[in-house]
């Protein structure tokens, strides 16, 4: 039984492997690996929740379901802008850990071949490059692939910057 | 074999041995205050470590099988000698360590790791230990006979010809049938022989490779388990020790004379040809002829009857059926209290709307029951303890239980064992005396320790009382004073508020450390363990005559009644439990002192006020607070007034923890004790009044 769900997660991991869903914030256009997406929805009342960094909007209800919101622009140090009917929440699952992430507008879903996908350079731009995985061509765009997991895992490490401050 | 990789048989066995481990613990606590074993006692013993040693042989952790083997040799001499001069807290010493043996073992394959920790050492003593009265016993050959008897799997047929002539002999052909679904059934057969066939002269079964083939498991549940046996016992012994074992559906037990015995062992061996071949042609080797059958039918009843009848159900499904119910809950008000019927004149809805919430309500409280477990075993479980370390630091100590049918939430009772095991460490060790020191001070030299549960409406209460030295005030002052843990004059503090140093971290009366406590670790992990189920924790002491701990806390975390306010655009949800009282201030009562610390008086007593938007962030409607409402709360004496814009209602609300994601920040530690989903649809969040209190008066001042 074991072994025949394994296959079945590796048929599901196959179909999704090499397509990233792409989302704007501002001119940049960003990819995040499909696995980890769970749905998108539109954006939604948020009840605001104390003693957090201001990139943690709060929290929604997702039918029946609490999820915490980031607002992507304000974790990357961008400026804020207004939400409006375009700003959409992607909610990702890594983990177990469910979060939406609010972005600009979504864009679409693209599959990108290994081969056009690259590392990032090394130096440090004035951009956040740390959750920058790595950067895929497709065409003659460019797509900043995220690191999932350090989007959510880099805060204490942030939090240890802000307490220095 | 096979069995080893089979998870729902390793949990089985799991389960199960946790469970005798469980009542023999009782039995051994039980017999070593009274310093005797009743012949029951010693039977049940002899029972359960028989029973440990079969499914431990089964699942192939011979180191178990071979533990348990040789306990139930010693049982099998006590039983049998009845030696007059046994020491029992001698085998009680023995026999618990074997059981954390046990424990500890089962824990490691629970957790996936192979149980191979060598038993030799503890068989050795085990046997030198028997070996030692049966010396005293002097020349019973029977028992040191049985002693050398090998591990019981490596046999097929059980002959034993040393006791044939003591008492009549009774031949029985008995065939079995198990619980359709009971899977194992190979397991159960074999369980059932192993049951019996230490009381048996002679054992023959059918299918006879029980473990050596695989269909037999098959060929059991579908034509049943066939044995015939000799044995001293009478039949009714017979068929109580067969109904003993687990789902056995029917038992059809015959009396056979010697003629007869010998026919049916016959047609035993005739049938152990390959079980294949017998599966095959079912036609004829089914063993039940008719005028069986009717027979079997009124004993099944008999046995059903006798069954309990309680079920074991995975927690999961618990947890599952408990969301479900809230979800109903909150989908019951999102009905009744659409917008769309507002103002509408609606006789009939509301009289199916009530029927409907007093359904709900029903439906709530029994999924609320279904969780509920008495505090008993938890309590018992501090028996052991008492007992090791009595021994330990040499001090004798009597625990006594109270309320021990007091009923908690299952998840709730899971996290205070933990707290509670501290608790009586500490009282065994820094508050009961010496012997010598109680004798001087005219106490009696036997110490008592009182584990109580109540109920007290909305609570359970449990104490823990002790009747040692107490706490010293002055000395408790002074230490925090050396850790710079207060500040304050000596006079301004409160007893209690002494008392309450204990639980702060680092702090620790004790000079040495010992194996149990004095690391100053411990007393405010308890007090985190206990605040995390939503609980409290007082102290009341008085020097030389003892401590009195309590602990209050919540039935249940599922479900609580709660007011909504909101402030702003946030909506919070306060425990109805706390709340005292609600009001409009009134401008000549408000009060600011030096440093705009805001205070309202209320009927001569003068309280802090807790702005709510303040307090979490967040824009109000109203910044005056004659506008808005004052909410007083109240926690343990304690209570502040929180202000709010307004109030929007009492209702009962399903208590969700925040998201995960959220741990990481001091969310909880800001007064949020979780959230809620109203019937719209919109998120509440739950104010944690204990934390808000705290935040507010303590302050991190002491």
């Amino acid at each position: 039984m074991n072994t025949k769900q394994d296959s079945l997660m590796e048929l599901e991991e196959d179909t999704q492997k090499g397509k990233y869903l792409t989302f704007n914030l501002g001119k940049e256009v960003f990819g995040i690996e499909i696995r980890y997406v769970t749905e998108i929805i539109g954006i939604q009342p948020i009840s605001a929740v104390p003693e957090v960094p201001d990139y943690v909007k709060g929290i929604i209800n997702l039918r029946g379901k609490i999820i915490p919101l980031i607002d992507v622009r304000l974790k990357f140090k961008k400026e804020a802008v207004d939400y409006n009917d375009r700003t959409c929440i992607i909610v990702i699952d890594i983990d177990n850990i469910s979060v939406g992430l609010i972005v600009d507008q979504v864009a679409e879903v693209l599959n990108i071949e290994d081969e056009d996908i690259v590392p990032p350079p090394e130096y440090r731009t004035g951009f956040q490059n740390k959750y920058i995985k790595s950067i895929g061509r497709v065409e003659e765009s460019v797509k900043l692939i995220l690191d999932c997991n350090k989007l959510l895992s880099e805060d204490e490490m942030e939090m240890v910057e802000q307490a220095v401050q | 074999m096979a069995g080893r990789t089979l998870e729902p048989m390793l949990e089985m066995y799991l389960f199960e041995s946790s469970q005798l481990l469980e009542q023999l613990e009782e039995i051994l606590l039980r017999s070593e205050k009274t310093s005797r074993m009743s012949e029951d006692d010693i039977n049940e013993t002899f029972r359960i470590m028989h029973t440990i040693k079969g499914s431990s042989s089964m699942m192939m952790f011979s180191n178990l099988a071979n533990l348990a083997h040789h306990i139930e040799d010693l049982f099998f001499h006590i039983r049998e000698n009845k030696p007059a001069s046994l020491d029992y807290s001698m085998v009680c010493d023995l026999v618990l360590i074997a059981l954390d043996f046990f424990r500890n073992e089962n824990l490691r394959i629970e957790s996936g790791e192979d149980s191979d920790t060598p038993e030799g050492a503890l068989v050795d003593r085990i046997a030198s230990y028997l070996q030692q009265i049966t010396g005293r016993a002097a020349g019973d050959d029977t028992a040191t006979a049985l002693y050398s008897q090998h591990p019981p799997r490596d046999q097929k047929f059980y002959v034993r010809q040393e006791k044939q002539e003591l008492v009549q002999i009774n031949w029985f052909r008995g065939f079995i049938q198990f619980d359709e679904g009971c899977e194992m059934e190979n397991v159960r057969a074999f369980t059932v022989v192993h049951g019996i066939k230490e009381q048996c002269e002679q054992m023959y079964h059918y299918p006879e490779d029980l473990f050596e083939n695989q269909e037999c498991s098959q060929f059991i549940a579908q034509e049943g388990f066939l044995m015939a046996f000799s044995t001293r016992l009478t039949k009714e012994q017979v068929e109580a020790q067969l109904q003993e074992a687990l789902f056995v559906k029917s038992i059809l037990l015959n009396d056979l004379d010697e003629t007869g015995f010998t026919e049916a062992v016959k047609e035993l061996e005739r049938r152990s040809k390959p079980v294949e071949e017998a599966g095959v042609d079912s036609g004829n080797s089914s063993f039940v002829s008719e005028q069986e059958n009717t027979e079997m039918e009124t004993i099944q009843d008999t046995v059903k009857s006798l069954k309990q009848s309680m079920i074991t159900v995975n927690i999961n499904k618990l947890d599952r059926l408990m969301d479900l119910v809230g979800e109903i809950v909150i989908t019951e008000s999102m009905v009744i209290r659409n917008p769309d019927l507002a103002g509408l004149q609606l006789d009939n809805f509301s009289k199916s709307a009530r029927q409907l919430r007093k359904l709900t309500d029903d439906l709530q409280d029994v999924v609320m029951s279904i969780r509920m477990l008495p505090i008993g075993p938890t309590f018992h479980k501090m028996q052991r303890i008492v007992r090791d370390m009595a021994r330990k630091i040499n001090k004798e100590v009597d625990l006594k239980i109270l309320g021990e049918e007091t009923e908690v939430d299952k998840n709730i009772i899971d996290h205070l064992g933990d707290p509670l095991m501290h608790l009586i460490r500490n009282a065994m060790d820094h508050g009961i005396e010496e012997p010598e020191d109680r004798k001087s001070k005219g106490k009696p030299t036997k110490g008592n320790i009182t584990l109580e549960a109540s109920n007290t409406g909305g609570d359970v209460l449990i104490r823990i009382m002790d009747d040692g030295r107490g706490l010293d005030r002055k000395k408790l002052i002074e230490k925090a004073r050396l850790k710079g843990l207060i500040t304050k004059n000596d006079d301004e503090i409160s007893d209690e508020e002494a008392y309450n140093l204990i639980l702060l971290p680092g702090f620790s009366t004790k000079d040495a450390v010992t194996e149990f406590s004095g690391r100053g670790v411990g007393m405010d992990v308890v007090k985190s363990n206990i605040e995390k189920v939503g609980g409290s924790i007082s102290i009341d002491s008085s020097l030389g005559a003892g401590t009195t701990i309590n602990i209050k806390i919540p039935l249940t975390l599922a479900i609580v009644d709660g007011m909504q306010v909101n402030t702003g655009k946030s909506l919070y949800t306060i425990p109805t439990v706390a709340i005292r009282e609600s009001f409009k201030a009134v401008e000549k009562n408000l009060i600011k002192d030096t440093d705009d610390n805001e205070m309202i008086m209320i009927r001569g007593n003068c309280y802090p006020i807790v702005r709510l938007h303040r307090h979490f962030g967040v824009t109000p409607k109203t910044d005056s607070l004659l506008e808005g409402i004052m909410i007083m709360v109240e926690n343990d004496g304690k209570a502040v007034c929180l202000f709010a814009d307004e109030l929007l209602g009492e209702q009962q609300v399903v208590v969700k923890p925040l998201p995960g994601y959220l741990v990481r920040y001091p969310v909880k530690t800001s007064g949020i004790g979780g959230c809620t989903i109203l019937g719209d649809g919109s998120i509440s969040l739950i104010i944690d009044v204990t934390g808000i209190i705290y935040r507010t008066i303590q302050g991190g001042s002491v």
